[in-house]
């Protein structure tokens, strides 16, 4: 489906908004190429000898973070990975300074997460290498929304007329956003199941369903992906307990009989098992692809990396 | 009233063959203005080049608009204490620029003008500068921390035309009683930011789609009616006068419309951010289109046009918010609210007479003469002779660009950076001085 790209023409990955299906088809295309190269022996490639990674993380993420840095490494860049605390540093300041500082020492591609939405476009309006966006804030994790297109397509064959229902905390949810826009983008429905405190408002003009109840929801999904309840980024009373939230809203196999008998089930992970999903689920084997997740996370971000540092090699080479 | 002991011009200078605007008579004529020492002496179509007095200076408006000089009731000078940011003489300098010779001042400096001496302050340094006429606000609140009252009736006395706490809202409906209360004594007016503080804590621009799409947390426009309604009723308890700053949608403008209808003292402004812009500016998470209050809905952009239309919405007011790049220049979540207004209200309060939604009469009235009578500044905003003569001429169809690296507040963060406006001011007075002259007036007048 979609046209077919055989170039991706931004300098760098900030977001899904504004990729075409070509292009979107195009990392994953890649990325399938190496997931099954992560899969032989000889994982590694030298097609980014001699550039440099950085990874610049202002909010911890140790999985995101081991998985940029191995998608480097196995393409044979020099990766250098900076953890700053937001409350460690001054504000603001930092975030410029910082990329001004990194920008002057030549790298060929930074991958940022940062706590606020937008801070990532901010920096990369700062740098001249490729800009990564790997978290920020609430707005898009779009590495996150690819690995998880790559992961359905391997085991639907397609990433249109499906039906997709991201359930729990999408208030807070960055993941959400990005699988929303590409899940639309490329012709599948998205259904969104959450307590009326945990939709954001006017979610629904972005092309979604709204629903409150799970098993209304959940009613014949092809994908059921799970959120975590970003219990650290809640302000106020969003809900009543853990304890309720799992009971209305946490999957369980009765709330999953609801959906396809071979829906998959997602989840971007960490989990917080018994509080938006039980472990009798999670570690489904028939039905759970949450670490084949992990492993795409890898391949996509080899993809991407290898795309976006071309392009610069490339756009160097137009200028010298 | 602060004493406003100030160098005024000597001598006569007169405007002829102008367009006479001045919205305290309803005059809208050509003819010509005549000064002398500082005041204006005569005004009307009898005034011409040939019945002048020999030793008078004469410039020829060559039928360009000639009005009061502005009154920006609501202006940040970050003097004392930011002055990286702006000070008296900066902003005066800005003033001037923008045409606004009177403005009145918040209290949220550091320290605070919760005391007589802040006031006396600020009307020192404005005196010294001797560029736009600086009158402050009180604190409602000492410190503007909310809880207790100020020496408001001192304050009044030393020369505070009104109080408000700044840019944060009295949250404490029995602060707001008492302060509504006590002010009668004095007929004081107390000015309020309206935005319900819980229901609008941590969020940075108006909720909806594109809050929801930029993954910014979104405040609901309700914050706003909200507190509104609220202090409405404790306006019916008092009996105190209440004015709603820089108000933004159009549930606002109904209940307030409602408000007035049953004869409370209740006023409101508006800036110009509110009628000229809606929320897609801050797409691209453009910090600069970052306010306080929000930028809203389209349909909320057009409620506040229509406020201004019926009259609902008494005056324009800057909004003046000067921020350093530095505080600017971050993640939206972390940025600064505010824009830069004093040099950009008469040009874009002009869109209103562009587009049909008020005369120039009454559009010059929003920023003139009726803020200077909701802050009882006599002789201020008005061509009436006798007045001082604070003036602005400029040229209602001289179509520009506005650049905010030309302006002269010594910050830039105007949301207004790059739109094109139809409105230049060509020269401003103070007490007959002459403190700008555009530079396409510098020769030949």
């Amino acid at each position: 489906m979609g046209p077919e790209a055989d170039h991706y023409p931004h300098p760098h990955l900030l977001g899904i908004e504004g990729l075409t299906p070509g292009e979107i088809t195009l990392i994953l295309d890649r990325a399938q190429h190496y997931a099954e190269k992560n899969r032989t022996a000889d994982k590694t490639s030298n097609i980014l000898a001699g550039s440099t990674v950085v990874n610049l993380f202002y909010e911890n993420s140790t999985r995101t973070l081991t998985s940029f840095e191995l998608a480097a490494k196995r393409l044979g860049a020099d990766v250098i990975n900076m953890t700053v605390g937001t409350s460690s540093v001054k504000k603001g300041e930092t975030l410029i300074d910082t990329a001004m500082t990194l920008n002057a020492m030549n790298p060929d591609a930074l991958v940022v997460r940062h706590a606020d939405s937008g801070a990532v476009k901010l920096l990369s309006e700062k740098v001249n290498c490729a800009v990564l966006n790997a978290g920020d804030g609430r707005h898009e994790h779009p590495t996150q929304a690819l690995l998880d297109a790559l992961t359905i397509r391997r085991h639907k064959g397609r990433l249109h007329r499906l039906t997709v229902a991201i359930c729990g905390d999408i208030a807070h949810s960055r993941v959400a956003r990005s699988n929303i826009l590409l899940l639309n983008t490329m012709g599948s429905r998205v259904r969104l199941i959450a307590p009326p405190t945990l939709i954001p408002s006017k979610i629904e003009r972005m092309g979604v369903e709204i629903f409150h109840d799970m098993e209304e929801g959940l009613k014949d999904c092809d994908i059921v992906m799970m959120l975590r309840l970003q219990l650290e980024r809640m302000e106020g009373s969003f809900i009543p307990s853990v304890r309720e939230y799992f009971h209305f809203h946490g999957l369980d196999r009765a709330k999953l009989a609801n959906a396809k008998p071979d829906a998959l089930i997602m989840h971007p992970g960490p989990m917080n098992r018994g509080v938006e999903i039980d472990s009798e689920v999670a570690d489904d084997v028939e039905r759970s692809v949450i670490r084949e997740q992990v492993e795409m996370g890898v391949a996509v971000r080899m993809a991407a990396l290898e795309i976006l540092v071309q392009n610069q090699r490339n756009l160097a080479g137009e200028h010298s | 009233m602060m004493p406003a002991i100030r160098a005024k011009a000597s001598g006569k200078t007169a405007f002829v063959n102008v367009r006479l605007l001045d919205p305290a008579t309803g005059l809208d004529q050509t003819g010509g203005l005549l000064m002398q020492d500082g005041v204006i002496a005569e005004i009307g179509p009898s005034v011409t080049r040939d019945n002048l007095p020999s030793d008078c200076r004469v410039i020829d408006g060559q039928g360009l608009c000639l009005a009061p000089g502005l009154v920006d009731m609501r202006v940040q000078v970050r003097e004392p204490g930011f002055e990286h940011q702006e000070t008296i003489e900066t902003a005066g300098k800005s003033a001037a620029a923008g045409g606004v010779t009177t403005m009145v001042a918040l209290p949220n400096t550091d320290p605070v003008i919760d005391d007589v001496a802040g006031v006396e302050f600020v009307a020192r340094r404005a005196r010294k500068v001797g560029l736009a006429k600086v009158f402050v606000y009180g604190a409602v609140s000492k410190g503007i921390e909310g809880h207790e009252i100020t020496e408001m009736g001192l304050l009044h006395q030393a020369g505070a035309v009104a109080f408000c706490d700044g840019v944060n809202t009295i949250a404490s409906a029995r602060l707001l009683r008492q302060a509504l209360s006590y002010s009668t004594f004095f007929d004081g007016m107390i000015v309020q930011h309206p935005e319900e503080p819980e229901l609008s804590r941590g969020s940075h621009m108006n909720s909806g789609e594109l809050a929801t799409r930029l993954g910014l947390s979104g405040v609901s426009p309700l914050a706003e009616v909200i507190q509104i309604e609220r202090d409405i009723r404790l306006v019916e308890m008092t009996g105190g006068r209440l004015h709603f700053s820089h108000i933004s949608t159009g549930e606002s403008v109904e209940v307030i419309r409602k408000a007035k209808k049953r004869g409370l003292k209740i006023t409101c402004d508006t800036a110009p951010f509110y009628f000229a812009l809606n929320e897609n500016a801050v797409s691209d998470y453009r910090t600069f289109a970052k306010l306080s209050p929000p930028l809203r809905s389209e349909d909320d952009r057009q409620a506040i046009v229509m406020g201004l239309a019926d009259g609902t919405i008494d005056t324009i007011a800057s909004d003046h918010n000067p921020q350093d790049q530095d505080s600017k220049r971050l993640p939206f979540a972390q940025a600064a609210a505010g824009g830069v207004g004093l040099e950009t209200l008469l040009p874009i309060t002009l869109e209103l007479y562009h587009n049909g939604h008020l005369s120039l009469l009454e559009a010059i009235d929003k920023i003139t003469h009726a803020p200077a009578k909701l802050m009882k500044l006599e002789n201020h905003g008005t061509l009436k002779p006798g007045s001082a003569a604070d003036i602005v001429m400029f040229d209602p169809n001289r179509p520009a660009k506005i650049d905010p690296y030309k302006f002269q507040s010594k910050s830039k963060n105007s949301p207004f950076d790059g739109r094109l406006i139809q409105g230049v001011v060509l020269r401003t007075l103070i007490d007959g001085r002459e403190v700008f002259t555009h530079p396409s007036c510098i020769e030949g007048s």
